[in-house]
């Protein structure tokens, strides 16, 4: 049953891209959207299965084929459902299915061909997000991790006649291949080292080991493995593709780059629990780019003007604080961070594509306001989204996002809580500025059209309806892991608890809580109130700012002129990266590689063999008489001189 | 009585008239029938040496030399004529256009 789950998008992308160009387009979105419906129907079935297996070792296990087999080196394709992955395949096809169906209404101004391309791509990224999320090997998951980042590439480019559109599908694909490079050297070093790519394997051999004091090849393989994740997931130093990646369609922005592919590295890392944890120095380190990511991104979302890339730097931002749950351990609040941000962030996401829609592709807040009015329906699920992230108590991203400032705090690492609530103000403010700029105030029309715009109208029925469903989501989510604190059961927790445990000590699992954090409610409690305090602090703050007294943010940006401006240049991070990394590597690519190496090495390696074969020819052509007596001559020559050395031998 | 020797150094006159005969003339025709001189004489030698050693192979080469000689001069004598049709003249040295 578990080969459907991926199989059912599959099967949709290919009718869409055999049959697509000749169908109506009512037809194609029909067919991506049931075969995600379908997908997500399997996928409630098989983890419905899963919930009635016992705690510890809740798994379902597929094995389709072997896939390589040469001697020792037996790669299965195995497909494996434990409790991580079940969580990944629900947001995944859940989401999944509510952004296509969005998409049908939102890409309605597509031709035919095109509208399917878009289905087809849309599905089959489905397709290897799945794979990556239920690969039982590395190998699997990097077969699903390269084909998202292809898709990631085709959905950034699918405007492609856009010059802007195709060099930001470019640049992700080109930053991913960096990370990448450094995940496949991990696989490789973790197999060389350990002899298995099954991620349960490798736990096992890993359990009984003690977690290595040194940097040593644990370390070394956490390390590379955190390298790809850093190219996936948009961290520091390669999160730069993430903002440019806003030049895809909207509901794109929504799936890829905010609910699903951008949180594999998360994945990535919470499915090698058990390895990261025997390497407690990268976990430091992934502990410290996270939060460095979270707040340096949040600085560039509170000036960026254009609606989507304000929600790219809070992705980037959101995705620092998932890193940072990671990096002290706490594996499970991250996980929970990811389920809650899937459903606020592509709720913001489409959201934003419902007000780009409505203004007929303004991007610029400048130029929104008031859409309040006109928009209601997006008006009141993106407030929901915005109250969600910003951590307000009772929406989802409060649950998620203190159970991670939380554990940061308890794990004895004050400055990284103290960035992440930094961060945390940073995100409330920013939220709110975006609110309170595009829905709330005067209409600012750019100044010609106006008058086009006097009647907006509010998202259809196709788009409205994932609006509102991810908004209740938004709300509810964060119960799956109500804090015990509150009398909760923190469920979302003691289900996922077994998937970052080595196998062994996973059955044993049963009955043990957290004795030490049940002691410290208190501090729990303390640190809940100051970011909630935060959070309010922020939205009063973007208030202040931007509703009641406008002029202020114009004032603070001529007050400290060189700020505002490292900030809206987005920190100079492109043009450093232009300068130091781009240039020298193009300079010497055409420089040394192509006019040294190739043109002069290759190209005279392969030229000069010819030449000597034509002088070599040129040369010895003169034997060549054409005369028959000749010819006779040298045969005569040859023989009596062959009859003569036997001869006289 | 004749000896071996007696018939090696005839088989070697005849064999150098032959090569004389390809070197020298300047017909195709005679060229090909020194050949063939070149090829008896060969034979000669064949037959000598069974003889004096009382074994038939010399003879059984001689017949596949015969045969083989037959099938050239039938190849030889059509290319000849083919030749002289195209440019009316059967000295060798007329033959250049596969110069180098």
């Amino acid at each position: 049953m578990l080969i459907w789950i991926p199989l059912l998008p599959l099967l949709g992308f290919l009718i869409n891209t055999v049959a697509g160009g000749r169908l109506p387009k009512s037809i194609s979105g029909a067919v991506a959207s049931l075969a995600m419906l379908a997908a997500f129907g399997v996928s409630v079935v098989e983890v419905a299965a899963l919930l009635n297996q016992a705690r510890g070792g809740r798994e379902l296990v597929q094995t389709i084929y072997t896939w390589i087999a040469s001697g020792d080196f037996q790669i299965p394709l195995t497909l494996r459902l434990d409790p991580l992955s079940a969580l990944m395949i629900l947001v995944v096809t859940g989401i999944g299915f509510l952004i296509h169906v969005y998409s049908t209404a939102y890409m309605h101004d597509e031709t035919a061909p095109e509208y399917a391309r878009y289905f087809s791509y849309l599905n089959l990224f489905a397709f290897f997000m799945l794979l990556l999320v239920l690969g039982a090997n590395f190998l699997i998951l990097f077969v699903g991790w390269e084909g998202v980042g292809l898709c990631s590439y085709l959905l950034i480019g699918f405007w492609y006649q856009k010059p802007s559109a195709a060099d930001a599908g470019k640049k992700a694909f080109i930053v991913n291949r960096i990370g990448d490079v450094a995940f496949i050297l991990g696989v490789l070093l973790a197999f060389v080292r350990f002899g298995t790519l099954d991620f349960q394997r490798l736990a096992g051999a890993l359990g009984p080991m003690a977690p290595e004091a040194a940097f040593g090849a644990v370390s070394l393989i956490a390390l590379l493995l955190f390298i790809g994740a850093t190219g996936k997931s948009a961290q520091i130093p390669l999160y730069v593709w993430l903002p440019d990646a806003m030049e895809g369609p909207t509901p794109v922005s929504a799936l890829i780059h905010a609910a699903t592919m951008v949180t594999a590295g998360v994945y990535l890392i919470g499915r090698n629990a058990v390895l990261f944890s025997h390497a407690p120095e990268v976990l430091l380190i992934v502990a410290v780019v996270g939060a460095l990511t979270a707040v340096w991104a949040g600085l560039f979302g509170l000036v960026q003007t254009d609606i989507k890339r304000v929600l790219a730097y809070s992705t980037v931002s959101q995705l620092g604080y998932m890193f940072l749950a990671m990096g002290v351990g706490a594996y499970a609040a991250g996980i929970f961070h990811l389920f809650t941000h899937a459903f606020f962030k592509a709720l913001l996401f489409l959201g934003a594509g419902a007000v780009i829609h409505a203004l007929a592709g303004e991007q610029d807040l400048r130029y929104m306001g008031g859409l309040r009015r006109d928009l209601p329906i997006t008006y009141w699920t993106f407030l929901m989204g915005s109250l969600a992230i910003a951590g307000v108590p009772g929406l989802a991203g409060f649950f998620s996002k203190d159970e991670i400032l939380y554990r940061t705090f308890a794990s004895g690492h004050a400055w990284l809580w103290l960035i992440g609530a930094a961060t945390s103000l940073m995100t409330a403010i920013y939220m709110f500025r975006l609110v309170f700029l595009a829905f709330h105030g005067p209409r600012r029309a750019r100044g010609s059209e106006a008058p086009q715009h006097a009647h907006l109208h509010d998202a259809p029925r196709a788009m409205a309806i994932p609006l509102v469903v991810l908004a209740l989501g938004s709300i509810l989510a964060g119960y799956a892991g109500f804090p015990e604190m509150f009398g909760g059961a923190n469920w979302i927790e003691h289900f996922l608890e077994p998937s970052f445990t080595a196998p062994a000590l996973a059955e044993s699992l049963e009955g043990t809580e957290a004795a030490g954090v049940a002691a410290s409610h208190s501090l729990e409690m303390v640190l809940v109130i100051v970011s909630s305090f935060l959070a309010l602090a922020g939205i009063g703050l973007a208030a202040q700012l931007y509703l009641k007294h406008p002029g202020v943010p114009a004032r603070l940006a001529a007050r400290f002129p060189w700020l505002y401006r490292f900030l809206v240049n987005k920190g100079y991070v492109d043009e450093i990266y232009d300068e130091t990394l781009v240039q020298p590597i193009r300079s010497l690519s055409e420089n040394v590689l192509w006019k040294g190496l190739d043109t002069r090495v290759i190209d005279g390696a392969v030229n000069g063999v010819g030449t000597i074969v034509v002088e070599t020819g040129a040369a010895v052509r003169h034997l060549q008489t054409g005369s028959m007596r000749a010819y006779a001559l040298s045969v005569l020559l040859g023989a009596v001189l062959m009859v003569g050395y036997y001869l006289w031998r | 009585m004749a000896s071996l020797n007696h018939y090696l150094i005839l088989s070697g006159v005849i064999f150098t008239i032959g090569v004389a005969g390809v070197f020298l003339r300047r017909n195709l025709i005679t060229i090909l029938l020194s050949i063939e001189v070149m090829l008896n004489a060969v034979n000669l030698s064949f037959i000598a040496f069974g003889h004096f050693q009382g074994s038939a192979d010399g003879q059984i080469i001689v017949f596949f030399v015969i045969t083989v000689a037959a099938a050239e001069a039938a190849v030889g004598l059509a290319l000849v004529i083919s030749l002289f049709r195209h440019v009316e003249t059967l000295n060798p040295d007329a033959f250049r256009q596969l110069r180098g």
